[in-house]
């Protein structure tokens, strides 16, 4: 088993209170798994990203705990996580490649990470050529600032900078939504293959585009406000989903081949609650077709079937 | 309604605008009232360039587009702002139209201040309001809010509700969807869908072939600058013939089939035609006005309702 984060619960502390992004989440990754993780804006995917790797000063770690191969994370510690950030799990935040600084090349940029991690950019260098080669960049683009490659540049250097000292667990934000097409899927496929070389042992690939997902995950897991809805091997979510916000995202997407003429799609009615002040029992509630009497509780999240798990008393 | 002629666009880039850039080239289409017409192609290819010359943002370099008959080029004062009031452009990146510091409202005065001074104060009221509801907003609940208090989705339907407070006619979406998560997304696209059963024309700007193909009557396909592919959507998509179109439809993610799937798929269809430039197997070699780079721009008729270009630079050795 590669991370296994129990009952994790992460705040924002703002001067209304505190905000409830990550609220009691509980999963498994499996050695060698890429699990893609998806939900509306705001559900909070990117504070769970965050949290495995570093908890700063506007959030507040609550409770939960991580294991990453079998050791406990002081994820509440930021100091003491430094030992682990880039060498055994490595995240490409949200946003990193609009972050890189412009004033710095590229080289110069890897050579300083590497050295606050205490390794010699020389003793990398052979390496680091290498994959860059891999993914169809050269050790040109050490010379090059950052305004100078395109977006799907910039994100293959990121990945293979980000790799580079084969962490366990590479935690990947966002980093296909700003590319076309095109970019998307090199970038995509980039990921499975520096798993299928062993450069990372597992990933959590995060995005709100269930359809990249489908392309490289082998598990989907749903979140919805600050909670997980539903984990499943990727086939078992697109054909069974069991949970009725997983079915509405999924059929809300348009598909190739589907028509407005012909058949109209229907998107989710309504608005996630406020993670402010978020209401008791399922949060899902004031949107779901299916909501009874009981979902004034909230649901476990439980596992009803091997590796599938969902958060939902009509399930249960 | 909409009608672009031989449309090129050069920007002067380097110091002093000593070099040009060629960012369209040659370009084409109409958009009919009660059309979408999606504009297809990868980063770079110029859609952004035409939505601004539709826009008047930019002027071209050379053709013309004209609405409703009159070249827009020719428009200023008066008749610019009723081109305005007819002809209006909503943008990818909904938070960047707003500014922080005003609730949303502040954008429907600003509108009120150059097209509408003489409406009373209870006209405009429900002016604004039924704009909204159009766009399926509640009023009650988004006038008065700043724009982080509301999603993404909302505030790009608030773009399209100004938009529409004006009789606008024809709309350029530039990339609108992107931004958004999939639940809104389907949103916004079916707006445009009534939009259209309303009678408005929609140029649908976006490099994601499944939205283009869900909404669109007809789409182009832009590379480098130049149309390599156009005509009704269900032909285009149905039988790509053009290899930069194929290789655009083989990276689309799709929901239910891997990519693997989808590129062999497309192989087989494409095996008629691997190989041959279609556009110079009917023009001959010696057809059509050709670039400097020795593509040709013109376009042959495939089959009805379906054209495409020549295949270079994405075919080896000669057509
Ligand atoms: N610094 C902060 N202070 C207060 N609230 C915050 C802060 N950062 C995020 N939040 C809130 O926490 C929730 C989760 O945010 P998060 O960024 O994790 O969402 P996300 O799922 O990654 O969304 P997106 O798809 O838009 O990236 C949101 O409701 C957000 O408004
Ligand atoms: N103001 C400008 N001056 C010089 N070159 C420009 C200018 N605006 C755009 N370009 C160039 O023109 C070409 C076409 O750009 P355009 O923005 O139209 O592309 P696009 O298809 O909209 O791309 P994207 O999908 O990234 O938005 C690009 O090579 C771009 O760098
Ligand atoms: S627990 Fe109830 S409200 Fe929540 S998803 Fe299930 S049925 Fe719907
Ligand atoms: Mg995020
Ligand atoms: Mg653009």
């Amino acid at each position: 088993m590669t991370l296994q984060v129990t009952d994790l619960r992460v705040y924002y502390r703002t001067l209304a209170g505190d905000v409830r992004a990550l609220d009691g989440v509980t999963f498994d990754l499996a050695d060698g798994e890429i699990m893609g993780l998806a939900g509306e804006s705001g559900c909070g995917k990117s504070t769970l990203g965050n949290s495995l790797v570093r908890i700063d000063g506007r959030m507040k770690y609550v409770a939960g705990t991580v294991r990453l191969d079998g050791l406990e994370l002081p994820i509440a510690d930021m100091d003491r996580m430094d030992e682990f950030r880039f060498k055994d799990i490595s995240i490409i935040p949200q946003y990193a490649m609009s972050a890189l600084n412009p004033t710095r090349k590229i080289g110069r940029m890897v050579a300083d990470l590497l050295e606050s991690r205490g390794v010699r950019f020389g003793e990398m260098r052979t390496e680091l050529e290498r994959r860059l080669l891999l993914v169809g960049l050269t050790e040109a683009v050490l010379d090059r600032y950052p305004i100078e490659l395109s977006g799907g540049m910039k994100q293959r250097m990121v990945m293979v900078l980000s790799t580079l000292l084969n962490p366990s667990l590479l935690i990947a934000d966002e980093i296909t939504s700003a590319l076309d097409v095109t970019s998307q899927r090199a970038v995509a496929e980039t990921l499975v293959e520096f798993r299928a070389r062993g450069f990372v042992k597992g990933m959590i690939v995060i995005t709100h585009d269930v359809s990249i997902l489908y392309q490289v995950a082998d598990t989907l897991t749903i979140m919805y406000a600050g909670k997980l809805a539903e984990k499943a091997p990727t086939s078992v979510i697109m054909q069974k989903a069991l949970h009725p916000y997983t079915d509405l995202l999924i059929s809300s997407l348009p598909e190739v081949g589907v028509r407005f003429d012909e058949r109209r799609l229907s998107g989710i009615p309504g608005t996630p609650p406020s993670l402010l002040n978020p209401p008791p029992g399922c949060r899902f509630r004031d949107r779901c077709p299916l909501a009874f009497e009981k979902c004034a509780e909230e649901p476990p999240f439980v596992e009803v079937a091997p590796d599938h798990s969902v958060a939902c008393w009509k399930v249960a | 309604m909409l009608q672009l002629d031989g449309v090129s666009k050069v920007y002067r880039v380097g110091a002093f605008g000593g070099t040009g850039l060629t960012a369209v080239r040659d370009v084409s289409f109409t958009v009919r009232a009660g059309e979408v017409v999606s504009l297809i192609g990868e980063s770079g290819s110029g859609k952004s360039t035409i939505g601004k010359m539709i826009l008047r943002l930019i002027g071209v370099t050379s053709g013309s587009i004209t609405f409703d008959g009159t070249d827009i080029a020719r428009l200023d004062g008066d008749s610019l702002r009723a081109y305005y009031r007819s002809v209006q452009g909503v943008f990818q990146d909904p938070f960047s139209s707003y500014n922080p510091v005003f609730k949303v409202d502040h954008i429907f005065d600003l509108l009120r201040g150059t097209y509408f001074r003489d409406a009373g104060d209870a006209d405009w009221r429900r002016k604004v309001e039924e704009s909204l509801e159009s766009v399926m907003l509640d009023p009650a609940q988004i006038l008065h809010k700043y724009p982080h208090q509301l999603s993404g989705g909302q505030l790009q339907r608030l773009l399209v509700a100004r938009a529409l407070l004006l009789d606008t006619r024809f709309l350029v979406a530039d990339e609108i969807i992107s931004m958004l998560d999939a639940s809104t997304r389907i949103d916004v696209l079916n707006l445009l869908g009534d939009l259209k059963g309303r009678g408005l024309g929609i140029l649908f700007i976006t490099h994601d072939l499944s939205l283009g193909n869900y909404i669109s009557e007809k789409t182009v396909i832009l590379s480098r600058g130049r149309i390599v592919e156009m005509g009704a959507t269900g032909r285009v998509y149905g039988n790509p013939l053009h290899p930069y179109t194929r290789a655009l439809m083989g990276s689309v993610p799709q929901l239910h089939r891997k990519w693997s799937e989808v590129e062999a798929d497309l192989a087989a269809k494409g095996a008629n035609v691997a190989g041959r430039c279609i556009y110079h197997a009917q023009h001959g070699t010696d057809g059509g006005p050709v670039a400097p780079d020795g593509v040709a721009t013109g376009l042959v008729e495939a089959e009805a309702d379906h054209f495409v270009g020549c295949f270079r630079p994405y075919l080896e050795g000669a057509c």
